[in-house]
């Protein structure tokens, strides 16, 4: 009720050149950052034709092999942080224990690292040469240049994502519901599926959403500990680096497209989770009693 | 069943929210735990549910010890303050859960449901979510829902606390005739006095984690057992001064003393708004000269706040409509208050507020 006229309000007092100005300096922003440099992706990897670009994109093994490594390494990594942001949004959002802010705090610190010091850290921790290195090597374990290397490092970076999402919509929803589910005879497993997950989906898929996305796309700690072995331990980001390296644009453009246009895909099932949501909570209003 | 809590203790940190309490609610007793904030009445509840463990003391269902037993086990019809709803489900899968849980046919729970509606009148809203719901009618479906597990005990966290005066009201009488109906044991909390004398059999008057009095509405209302008892239960004028010869002496009004008061350099006697009389003549020489400050006559009583001089109080009486339309004060005028009846409760038994 307020809101049309508080942008009433608003329009009243700003001058409509300075809202146009506005309004056209971030539009310019946009397509110079982002749709040009888009289009430009697409176009450059097209500029070969066609078919040179199914097969540098779809064909190539090692590009082939790359785009399987980003789906093995990111859909594991994605599940490993599911299972942690919830065993962390619940012990936070449920539970009152020494160390409880320090922990949240900390959750934040995958993003404040930068990745590449993550993956020197990995290596200082697990290469031949690291902390556990001998052990490892002892037991037949390899993490660095190898793919558990990889998924260590993605999981790390995307840590934060699924547990920043869980931990504010726990504890504004609060315990009360899953306790009165224990009341009513639930045990812990029935309470879990029948209410905190249906409660916590979307902020859950959302979470799944953008921490897939970033898996996809991690370079910096990745690159690091892959050793870049072509056919091996390649992810796409890598492979597009190498390909760029090795002046083989179209190809480069080829695989970055095909990057570029899965996270246009998790950005579509990002928009179109929100459009479903708000849908969903626009139910008609309360009935008087 | 009875429900029996021996010598509970229960802290939070340094806060101890429950020091040595034992209290009882007999079986199919409507029960209602009232105190201010901060009294530990919510606390004993949810230790009574199992959602809360004690630090010491015993839980009994009946002779049962259920101290140790999981909430799920005890067969407790708890209603939260805020409801609790399972917000993604209608108002059917709300009352149906419990039932639900216990693998019950499909008919079996159907047919319950469609009971429960009827009880609490919610016919034809089974396929709501509680966001479509008022909060009464929400409050109603965490009642069906709570009693659907035909539970042996039903506790009810400030059941009416989130509602407007009105539907509180309607809920109140509403809840007094399910327990007629429907008499299984009940303990309910509240912080409204008011609340808990309409329709409570007993109330447990509590304070910091220890209880002040238990009794009947009536008993309790007209014989409080302690100062606190007495200024919870309403507001109170309180006049200072000392017992001697059994009487309660204060500036130049006296009260009878109860029976055996030894004498004290120090009393308090307390007298309720309906209790002091407001005339234009001294009706006495026990009478007190007031300064009117200020009227308050819409409602089932004129409230009127005046200044003693003498005392240095302000006093509040509560006139009847006919006595206020027969005397028609107004702010300013001096006249004379004369209190008729007063509880007077010596230092020894400890006060604060």
């Amino acid at each position: 009720m307020t809101e049309p006229a508080r942008r009433g309000f608003s329009r009243s007092r700003e001058p409509a050149w300075l809202k146009w100005l506005l309004i056209g300096i971030v539009y310019l922003i946009v397509v110079v950052l982002i749709i040009v440099p888009l289009l430009q992706v697409f176009s450059i990897a097209l500029s070969a034709g066609w078919n040179a670009f199914v097969q540098k994109a779809l064909v190539d093994p090692d590009s082939l092999h790359a785009m399987w490594m980003t789906f093995v390494v990111s859909s594991i990594s994605v599940t490993i942080n599911i299972f942690f942001g919830m065993a962390l949004a619940w012990a936070v959002a449920r539970f009152q224990f020494p160390g409880r802010t320090l922990l949240i705090s900390m959750v934040d610190l995958p993003f404040a690292i930068s990745p590449v010091a993550v993956g020197l850290m990995f290596m200082l921790l697990f290469g031949r040469q690291g902390f556990f290195g001998s052990t490892l090597e002892e037991w037949g374990i390899e993490i660095v240049f190898s793919t558990p290397g990889l998924i260590l490092a993605t999981t790390f970076v995307t840590l934060p994502f699924i547990a920043r999402e869980l931990i504010p919509v726990m504890e504004a929803i609060g315990p009360d519901e899953e306790l009165a589910a224990i009341t009513l005879g639930a045990s812990g497993w029935q309470m879990f599926w029948l209410v905190t997950i249906p409660n916590i989906r979307w902020a859950l898929l959302y979470g799944v959403i953008l921490c897939t996305a970033r898996a996809m796309g991690e370079f910096g700690a990745v690159s690091v500990l892959s050793g870049k072995i072509a056919g091996s331990t390649e992810t796409m980001p890598l492979r597009v680096d190498k390909l760029f390296h090795e002046h083989d644009e179209p190809g480069a453009f080829a695989v970055a497209s095909i990057l570029t246009l899965f996270a246009l895909m998790t950005l579509i099932a990002k928009a179109a989770l929100e459009h479903w949501v708000l849908a969903s909570i626009k139910k008609p209003d309360a009935n008087e009693l | 069943m009875s429900i029996r809590v021996e010598q509970v203790t229960k802290r939070f940190g340094a806060f101890t929210a429950l020091d040595r309490l034992t209290v009882e609610a007999k079986g199919g007793e409507l029960l209602a735990l009232l105190g201010p904030s901060g009294s530990g009445k919510t606390t004993l509840l949810r230790i009574i549910a199992g959602l809360e463990h004690a630090d010491e003391g015993v839980v009994r269902y009946e002779e049962e010890d259920v101290t140790g037993t999981h909430p799920r086990q005890r067969g407790v019809g708890f209603v939260f303050q805020h409801y609790a709803l399972f917000r993604h489900m209608t108002v059917f899968d709300n009352i149906g859960f419990g039932m639900r849980i216990r693998k019950e046919s499909k008919q079996v729970i159907t047919q319950r449901v469609r009971e429960l509606l009827h009880l609490v009148r919610l016919e034809g809203l089974e396929n709501r979510f509680p966001a479509q719901l008022s909060g009464g009618q929400r409050q109603r479906v965490a009642l069906a829902r709570a009693l659907a597990v035909q539970p042996k005990v039903l506790l009810l966290d400030e059941p009416f606390g989130a509602l407007d005066a009105k539907v509180r009201q309607e809920l109140r009488q509403w809840l007094r005739q399910l327990h007629d109906e429907v008499p299984i044991t009940t303990i309910f909390v509240t912080h409204d006095q008011e609340e808990a004398f309409e329709v409570a059999d007993r109330v447990v008057v509590m304070k910091s984690g220890r209880i002040e009095q238990v009794g009947s509405p009536q008993e309790v209302f007209d014989h409080p057992a302690n100062p606190f008892v007495m200024d919870f239960l309403g507001h109170v004028n309180v006049f200072h001064g000392r017992v001697h010869d059994g009487k309660m002496v204060a500036g130049g009004i006296e009260f009878n003393a109860p029976e055996n008061s030894a004498n004290a350099p120090n009393a308090t006697a307390y007298v309720r708004p309906h209790d002091v009389d407001l005339t234009r003549i001294p009706e006495s020489t026990e009478s007190i000269r007031v300064k009117i400050l200020q009227i308050n006559p819409a409602g089932a009583v004129a409230r009127v706040r005046c200044y003693s001089e003498e005392f240095g109080i302000t006093l509040q009486i509560d006139l009847s409509r006919d006595r206020y339309l027969a005397l028609k004060p107004v702010a300013g005028e001096e006249l004379f208050a004369s209190p008729r009846h007063a509880r007077i409760f010596s230092p020894k038994e400890d006060y604060s507020i």
